[in-house]
């Protein structure tokens, strides 16, 4: 019996951390065929199938990065992605996300097929985001589109990520909606940075650090098991995995090298 | 329905000769690069020396080395990238001439094609005077030196054309058997990029079984081959017994698997012949998948505009997945569009294309199509594959795209979007050392055309950057794309790079910044406690924003 199999047959109430040590046992192409796609686990504690289950739409808001780590484990164990209508997706990010870039297939400007295009990805990729701002074309009808697409996800047993704002308001028929509330970024100096090595009245400065960590207050709701709101935190750091990282002897190498030649 | 009777060539009994190019890759790229005989060549991939020419081997390099053991034993050695299309490309020619004397031509792999011997044997005499008529042809064609075999059956042949002998009728087994058993790991695919590493390792099996030539292991009875050893021993067992391979039950497919696609307008250039040939290519595939079939023997067919009608075979080791239909026609279209001008003798486009399989055995067990590397599942690919091919249908091939991480400072520079179904290439060498790059994390939004930003101190006055790598002033408020001014919290940098300064009049002094501004751009209700990071530019004397770190 593969791990597969093993994660669906655990019951509701099981513990969390038996579902858990069983995806993250799971090999590659074993992603495949599973009900529930797998996410990162502190994206896992606060949906409902601790995943993205198939067949469902999730609605993303407020946040590229909480697009980007919802795809990543996902695609690292072999499920294909496509992204349609964002021609602005940092995928340098996403690659120190963990998202496996070579299974990303992206659609930057669809234009007016992209209903169709949407629904031809549907039926053999499992994870497909839609930016909301490439519905805006669709006009008023979108909310219909939305609801075909919505269903044709669940029919094919796809993952459909509408991402950002929509120009109908809500997005019908969705399952779930991630919203990111807030987000703290840490890392650069504290306080202006004026440069200590400066002479004295010298009207220049140099900031310290870069950016370094990044806290991300998430809200999730949906319908079904998830009706009643759940928050949660997801945080991002410099080594551009999730989780905390130990820093690393070089993260100040850039900083040094800007004093100095100054 | 097929009819399942359908008999094998009688491969056994059939002789053939073999006309055989020696390291053809090198050959080949040394005639593209221009290079003459005398100049060591070598070809090399993933590092590795695929081939090289008789100056190098005279230096001590030999197939398989490493790059660099290779350039110590001989420094001037000219390193050249593998290119199948190149090769195959360039043996056109090769073939044209070939066919001239010996029609039905069948490409094993640029660099070596087999013909039967029949024809040209009883026309001609004997098989001597066939082999030295088809070297002096090829010469004055192609400009090519070649070796010639005859012999019973395609290994024997393939392996009396490495010696430049004609094997007399029935005496395949005796020429066979005391060659070294290592004759029997024939690169057949190994241009394909595919290792055959199963062959490699039954050979290395073998000799340290104590087998040490061909006809060591022809004397084993094949039962006991087939009981102790894999499918593929018992095929090797069929070559050293100077059999053919051919017990897969090669067989011929009734004809309605062929397609054919009128190309409407012709086409005259490789990349829209090329365009033409996957559609038919896919076709064909699903065709025979559909039967369950794979194809091992293709012929590619093409009518010219002028009504010249153009043929040709090639012959695989292994069955033709997806992949290796479309670059086998590719390859060839490729081939006859290149040859000289136009196609064929009177020249112009294209107008039908045509793709026969000749052989085909049942496909049940084979695995379609590598969409994806080695770590995700072939079905899944696939699945995929068929659904951006799909999509790319819908919005051109300029519609679907997948990145490649490649070299370079900004966020936006170290990513090349490719579009799908090319080659994911990366630029700029990744590997190499990109001084001023920024650690990680990276902004998640890098807007296509940046946005511009305004930048000012307490005092309302822009901020700068000044020649000695400072900012004039601490930035106080950040203003996006025209939006509100908001209150910067943190700020890091300037880090400057000096892109292109070896070239004077397109050199870039860039500098970089974060910002981090309280607040939501455009969300005025937002909570206060949130950010929004910035990644700024400045170039040309002002902010442009780079990434969003959202």
């Amino acid at each position: 019996m593969s791990v597969a199999s093993v994660t669906s047959l655990i019951p509701r109430g099981a513990p969390p951390g038996a579902v858990r040590s069983a995806s993250e046992l799971s090999t590659p192409s074993q992603a495949v065929g599973q009900r529930v796609l797998p996410v990162h686990a502190e994206l896992a504690n606060l949906l409902p199938h601790r995943g993205l289950r198939r067949g469902s739409t999730v609605v993303v808001r407020g946040s590229t990065t909480v697009l980007l780590a919802l795809l990543a484990l996902a695609t690292s164990r072999g499920s294909w992605a496509a992204v349609v209508g964002m021609p602005d997706l940092g995928l340098l990010a996403a690659s120190e996300l963990g998202v496996a870039v070579h299974r990303l297939a992206l659609v930057p400007d669809p234009g007016a097929q992209l209903g169709s295009v949407v629904a031809a990805l549907l039926d053999g990729v499992d994870l497909v985001v839609v930016a909301g701002a490439g519905l805006a074309r669709a006009g008023p009808s979108g909310a219909g589109l939305a609801r075909r697409l919505s269903a044709r996800a669940r029919h094919r047993g796809a993952v459909l990520i509408p991402f950002g704002q929509f120009p109908f308001g809500q997005w019908p028929g969705a399952d779930l909606e991630l919203s990111c509330t807030r987000t703290r970024w840490s890392g650069l100096g504290v306080g202006f940075g004026t440069d200590p090595g400066a002479e004295a009245g010298a009207e220049s400065a140099v900031g310290h650090g870069h950016l370094a960590e990044c806290e991300l207050a998430l809200s999730v709701r949906g319908r079904g098991v998830a009706a009643r709101p759940t928050y949660g935190g997801l945080s991002l750091s410099g080594g551009g995995g999730l989780g905390p990282v130990p820093p690393t002897p070089e993260e100040n190498s850039d900083l040094d090298l800007g004093v100095k030649a100054g | 329905m097929l009819t399942r009777a359908t008999v094998d060539r009688a491969d056994d009994a059939t002789r053939v000769i073999v006309v055989w190019c020696p390291a053809w890759p090198v050959m080949a790229a040394g005639m593209t690069a221009g290079l003459t005989s005398d100049v060591p060549v070598a070809v090399v991939a993933a590092n590795r020396v695929v081939a090289c020419s008789a100056p190098a081997w005279t230096d001590g390099v030999r197939g398989g080395m490493r790059q660099r053991e290779a350039q110590e034993r001989c420094p001037e050695l000219v390193l050249l990238p593998t290119d199948p299309g190149r090769d195959a490309r360039l043996f056109e020619p090769v073939v044209a001439a070939v066919e001239e004397l010996a029609p039905g031509a069948d490409v094993i792999h640029p660099g070596l094609v087999a013909v039967p011997a029949q024809g040209p044997i009883s026309y001609f005499g004997d098989a001597q005077t066939v082999a030295e008529r088809l070297i002096d042809r090829v010469a004055a064609r192609a400009r090519v030196e070649c070796q010639v075999g005859a012999a019973d059956g395609l290994f024997a042949a393939m392996l009396a054309a490495h010696r430049g002998l004609v094997v007399p009728p029935g005496g395949s087994p005796e020429f066979l058997a005391p060659l070294s058993i290592a004759e029997l790991d024939q690169p057949m695919e190994k241009w394909d990029g595919r290792a055959r590493s199963e062959r490699a390792d039954l050979v290395d099996l073998l000799h340290r079984l104590g087998m040490r030539t061909l006809g060591a292991f022809a004397a084993i009875p094949a039962r006991d081959v087939a009981s102790r050893f894999g499918t593929d021993a018992v095929i090797a067992h069929r070559l050293a017994r100077g059999l053919s391979a051919g017990q897969l039950a090669r067989r011929r497919p009734p004809p309605d698997l062929a397609v054919a696609e009128v190309l409407d307008p012709p086409a005259d250039r490789i990349d829209n012949a090329a365009f033409a040939a996957k559609g038919v290519a896919e076709l064909l595939h699903s065709r025979l998948s559909a039967h369950g079939l794979a194809c091992v023997r293709l012929a590619i067919q093409a009518e010219t505009e002028q009504g010249e009608l153009l043929s040709r075979v090639w012959r695989c080791a292994e069955p033709l997945a997806l992949a290796g239909i479309v670059d086998r026609v590719r390859w060839q279209l490729d081939g006859w569009l290149r040859a000289g001008g136009g196609v064929g003798r009177s020249g112009g486009g294209l107008r039908m294309l045509r793709l026969v399989p000749e052989e085909v055995i049942d496909g049940p067990a084979l695995q379609l199509g590598l969409w994806a590397g080695a770590d995700g599942s072939p079905a899944e690919a696939e699945r995929a594959g068929r659904a951006l091919l799909r999509v790319q249908g819908l919005l051109g091939p300029e519609g679907l795209f997948t990145a490649v991480l490649g070299g370079g400072r900004g966020p936006g520079e170290q990513v090349r979007w490719v579009p799908w179904g090319d080659k994911p290439v990366p630029e700029v060498d990744p590997e190499a050392p990109w001084p001023g790059r920024l650690p990680a994390p990276s902004p998640a939004t890098v807007p296509r055309k940046p946005l511009p930003a305004v930048v000012v101190d307490e005092t309302g006055a822009e901020v700068g950057v000044t020649g000695r790598r400072r900012l004039t002033a601490s930035p106080h408020r950040i203003s996006v794309d025209g939006g509100p001014a908001r209150p910067v919290r943190a700020w890091a940098g300037p880090w400057l790079t000096v892109e292109r300064w070896w070239t004077d009049g397109d050199r870039h002094r860039l500098a970089r910044l974060q910002v981090l501004a309280r607040g939501r751009h455009g969300d005025e209700a937002s909570d206060e406690a949130s950010d929004e990071a910035f990644l700024l530019l400045r170039e040309g004397g002002q902010w442009l924003v780079e990434g969003i770190y959202d």
